[in-house]
């Protein structure tokens, strides 16, 4: 371990990001709110913080080990998710403690967007914005910003990329050097944000909310301005634009840049978790419109199509934004849209589950095994797509669902001692582990009410869905420590 | 500049290093996975598993906008049908490929020219090598030989000894010591770390000295520096393989050379070829063996085969039996500090050694010769300096106008046929090839815009 080299670097990605508190300081002034005091000393404190972490290791020259990258992405999380707290825990405007204060940042960071606020209309714009804005700078990874705009984390920016980028295969790099398809992502990942803002400001929202929102749908993260999240517009091109953008934040971004590159959408057809991913969107949704149709009395077919399409899309990529109360659907449609969460988005994207990539590997392997009891002897090669896919990954995949599994269970045994019943511990599972953000049953209406241990749980649960679990569990490991 | 390096073996991976290390965008091809993911994990590339030589792979690996393709797999036909594909389906403009047969370089003149295989540059490692050990079995003592301006100009590097009658003394000392001769001490190493020589810089025994001169000169230099050795006679090659024969048979006619190799078939064969040169067929790890081939009298020992460990121990065992100097190819860079300056006197670095000659190839500004020296820490430029002095920031400049970056002298200008020894007070004419060396390779960058002319600042 060296504990010099990850001391520089967290404290230089710390000095980077301090000036992420800038932004709300501007909006602060712009609608004269006189609300950026909190910002200004958040901005002091972690840029101070970041300076006595990396001032004393200035001129320490060591490369970073993939070892290193895990301790490195999993304490910039986490300190980030505190440090983030801070405005939040300093204003005035915002009466909550210091728990309560870290699930809120820890939860926009990791685009989870579980909130313990309640009235967000009367919160001040900066407020709002920040917790927006934590949701943007969360989706596409802090990380791969900081690699993006530092020359000097060179190869090791490699190693932490592989700690933060979602998916199986962390190897696919779209350029040959690592800084560029940072960059490349970053670019892309603003290009979409700015495309959804201007289709919402179209649409009929302010440009305040339509940037707000832009934000928390690109980056699938699920904090809106109001309450009532985009039920509050009740305007189909909104809900629309919103289901199209939550896809599209939901999808590879490698696969956005190949079609970028391409000039052509053949891309995305080639592409066997795009396929995938999309044939159980149309699915869901096809069998949640039917339900509503056949089960709810006042419904036009318009409406049933369009609010289960956006569920669909909220739900399975981990965004939680809701168009409607989807929690009082008949039947069994609200539980079965918790769990499309955990499939979740697509490896690369900004969807949380555990990636459509991985749902569709364990399939193709059960389907393989069926014939193998057949033909005992037969040699099937698992096909994805054009290629077969190496037992190495297959193993890999396997053993993270199956991590991902046992956790899930342990805690919601363990909410269950919080006071939950059975069914607000598995959505609270789901909000938290997959990063969905919205629960049924009584968190149907935020998280306020939990104990704190439970929301103790649930922040860590997030950092570890947004951090794909095992570079958080590594460092639980007494391999990881021994030199 | 995006670079496209077909093969991830020795040389490839080196290149790659290298190359990836001055901010180039490199992706590297090669059939062996496993041998790509390593090398993927340690540096900053791209890398496509396939065959370098179809189409689609190329594709994958970003020909369609690449700037230069260097093929350096293991087969010639290999190397030669990529820089064909990447010619003809995606108009690469630069093309080096690694030609290792005669057969083929032979004829190099109709065969490698738009027309027919469009390759812009051959490289045979193996004959670099072999002139670089040449090279050092011609001036004994010298740690390194390079060649600038066609050899006309040399820069040495040489360990001093006490004895020599500048140790110990001011460098400034040199002119009084030799006014015929003219020479430029580009930099001294001190147990590892580099010092800008002045004229009141005093050399000390065990010093790295690097010096340019003449090549008339560089005998009378280096007996400065240590007491002088004499001329090498009788040199015993273990290995026959490629580099092994090829030294042979450029030295035979001077030397009074013995080769050792292992297989009989092929010693068999090096004996058919070599009619100056005594093959002997044994194992030079066999104490026995190495006994007769007189190795006692031996004035240079060279290990060639291309097995490392086989190499040193037959080094190692050669100067225990009594050889003079011991030279010996060592690939794994690991070893080379292991070994080097303690039984062993030459650590021969084949990739090294090979990388100058494609570097030259990659670097912006009319470069002519790189080499890479101290094990890629160092290096010593020969570039071409180019416009006037309006849009060149050398050319019509005294050398000690020049704005060069830190730790980089200027060692020698060749112009036309004549060499001049940098003074502070020479000035540097349009055509002029200026050898620059350099302590820190960082710096080749800035040295690249040196000789950039102007208007690609604008």
């Amino acid at each position: 371990m060296h504990f010099a080299l990850i001391s520089k670097i967290l404290g230089l990605l710390l000095v980077v990001f301090s000036f992420t508190m800038m932004p709300p300081v501007a909006v602060s002034y712009w609608y004269q709110e006189g609300s950026e005091g909190p910002f200004l000393v958040s901005f002091v404190i972690t840029l101070l913080l970041g300076l006595a972490l990396w001032l004393p290791f200035f001129k320490h020259k060591e490369e970073l080990q993939t070892r290193d990258g895990f301790l490195v992405v999993t304490l910039f999380w986490s300190v980030l998710g505190v440090i983030g707290a801070l405005p939040l825990y300093i204003s005035n405007d915002v009466p909550v403690g210091f728990t309560d204060a870290v699930f809120e940042s820890v939860s926009g960071l990791t685009t989870t967007g579980a909130t313990i606020l309640s009235g967000i209309d009367f919160l001040p714009k900066s407020i709002l914005f920040y917790r927006q804005q934590l949701q943007w700078l969360g989706g596409m990874g802090v990380v791969v910003l900081a690699v993006a705009i530092l020359p000097m984390l060179g190869v090791g920016g490699m190693q932490l990329y592989k700690a933060e980028i979602p998916g199986p295969m962390k190897d696919a790099k779209l350029t040959p050097r690592i800084a560029e398809t940072a960059k490349a992502l970053w670019l892309l990942y603003l290009f979409i944000t700015v495309a959804c803002a201007v289709l919402y400001w179209a649409a009929g929202m302010t440009i305040f909310d339509a940037i707000c929102h832009s934000f928390s749908t690109v980056a699938t993260g699920g904090f809106s301005t109001h309450d009532a999240s985009m039920a509050y517009w009740d305007n189909p091109w909104i809900d629309w634009t919103a289901t199209l953008f939550i896809l599209i934040g939901g999808l590879n971004f490698a696969l956005h840049f190949a079609v970028w590159r391409g000039r052509s959408l053949i891309a995305y057809v080639r592409d066997p978790e795009f396929r995938f991913f999309m044939t159980l969107f149309l699915l869901y949704t096809a069998l949640i419109t039917v339900g509503l149709l056949a089960f709810e009395v006042d419904v036009t077919a318009d409406d049933a199509l369009r609010h289960s399409a956006f569920q669909v899309a909220s739900f399975s990529t981990g965004t939680g934004l809701t168009s409607t109360n989807a929690a009082a659907w008949p039947g069994f449609i609200p539980y079965l849209l918790i769990f499309t969460s955990f499939i979740g988005g697509c490896a690369g994207s900004t969807g949380g589950g555990m990636k459509a990539v991985r749902a569709a590997l364990v399939f193709h392997h059960s389907i393989r095994e069926l014939r193998r009891l057949i033909y005992p002897n037969g040699m099937f090669a698992l096909r994805f797509g054009r290629h077969s896919v190496p037992d190495r990954v297959l193993q890999a995949v396997w053993g993270f669902v199956g991590v991902y599994i046992t956790l899930s269970v342990i805690f919601t045994l363990l909410f269950t001692l919080t006071g939950m019943d059975l069914t607000t511990a598995v959505s609270a599972v789901a909000a938290s582990l997959n990063n969905l953000g919205v629960g049924i049953g009584q968190v149907g209406g935020g998280f306020a009410n939990i104990t704190d241990s439970a929301k103790w749980m649930m922040t860590v649960l997030m950092v570890a869905g947004r951090l794909e679990v095992f570079t958080l569990l590594v460092l639980f490991t007494p391999m990881f420590w021994r030199q | 500049m995006k670079i496209i390096i077909l093969g991830a073996g020795q040389v490839g991976g080196t290149l790659a290093e290298n190359l990836a290390n001055e901010r180039n965008d490199i992706t590297v091809i090669d059939t062996d996975a496993e041998r790509l993911r390593e090398l993927g994990d340690r540096l900053d590339i791209g890398t496509v598993h396939g065959m370098g030589c179809y189409p689609a792979v190329l594709k994958d690996a970003g020909a369609e906008d690449a700037d230069m393709l260097i093929a350096v797999t293991n087969s010639d036909e290999v190397n030669m049908i990529a820089c064909q594909v990447a010619y003809s389906l995606f108009r690469t403009p630069s093309k080096i490929a690694r030609i290792r047969t005669a057969h083929y370089t032979s004829r190099a003149d109709k065969l490698f020219n738009e027309n027919a295989l469009p390759i812009d540059v051959i490289i045979s490692p193996e004959q670099v090598v072999t002139d670089y050990i040449k090279r050092l079995i011609e001036h004994p003592g010298a740690l390194q030989v390079v060649n600038f301006a066609g050899g006309r100009v040399q820069l040495v590097a040489v360990r001093a000894y006490y004895g020599g009658p500048l140790v110990g003394n001011e460098l400034r000392e040199l002119r009084k010591h030799m006014p015929n001769v003219d020479t430029r001490v580009a930099a001294i190493f001190r147990r590892g770390r580099p010092i800008i020589p002045e004229g009141n810089t005093v050399i000390e025994a065990d010093d790295e000295v690097f010096f340019i001169a003449a090549k008339n000169d560089i005998r009378a230099v280096m007996s400065e520096l240590r007491r002088l050795e004499h001329n090498y006679k009788r040199v015993l090659i273990a290995g026959g393989g490629n580099i092994g024969y090829r030294l042979a048979k450029s030295i035979q006619h001077r030397y009074n050379v013995k080769v050792l190799e292992r297989s009989p078939g092929r010693a068999e064969w090096l004996g058919e070829k070599l009619h100056q040169t005594v093959v002997l067929q044994g194992l030079a790890t066999d104490r026995d063996e190495l006994l007769k081939a007189n190795i006692e009298n031996t004035d240079v020992f060279c290990a060639l085969t291309n097995d490392d460990e086989a190499n040193i121990m037959a080094s190692l065992l050669a100067k225990r039996l009594g050889a003079r100097k011991v030279m010996t190819l060592i690939s794994n860079p690991a070893y080379v500090d292991l070994v080097q300056g303690h039984d062993i006197d030459i650590a021969i670095s084949p990739q090294q050694s090979t990388i100058g000659s494609l570097l030259s190839h990659v670097r912006r500004g009319d470069v002519v010769n790189v080499y890479s020296l101290r094990r890629g820490a160092a290096e010593a430029i020969e570039a071409i300096a180019h416009g006037d002095s309006k849009s060149s920031k050398v050319v019509g400049r005294a050398i000690e106008d020049i704005d060069l970056p830190e730790g980089t002298t200027i060692g020698a200008i060749v112009r036309g046929e004549k060499v001049l020894i940098a003074h502070d007070d020479v000035v540097i004419e349009p055509d002029d090839h200026v050898i620059l060396f350099l302590i820190d390779k960082r710096r080749t960058r800035d040295v690249e815009k040196l000789f950039q002319v102007g208007f690609t600042f604008f």
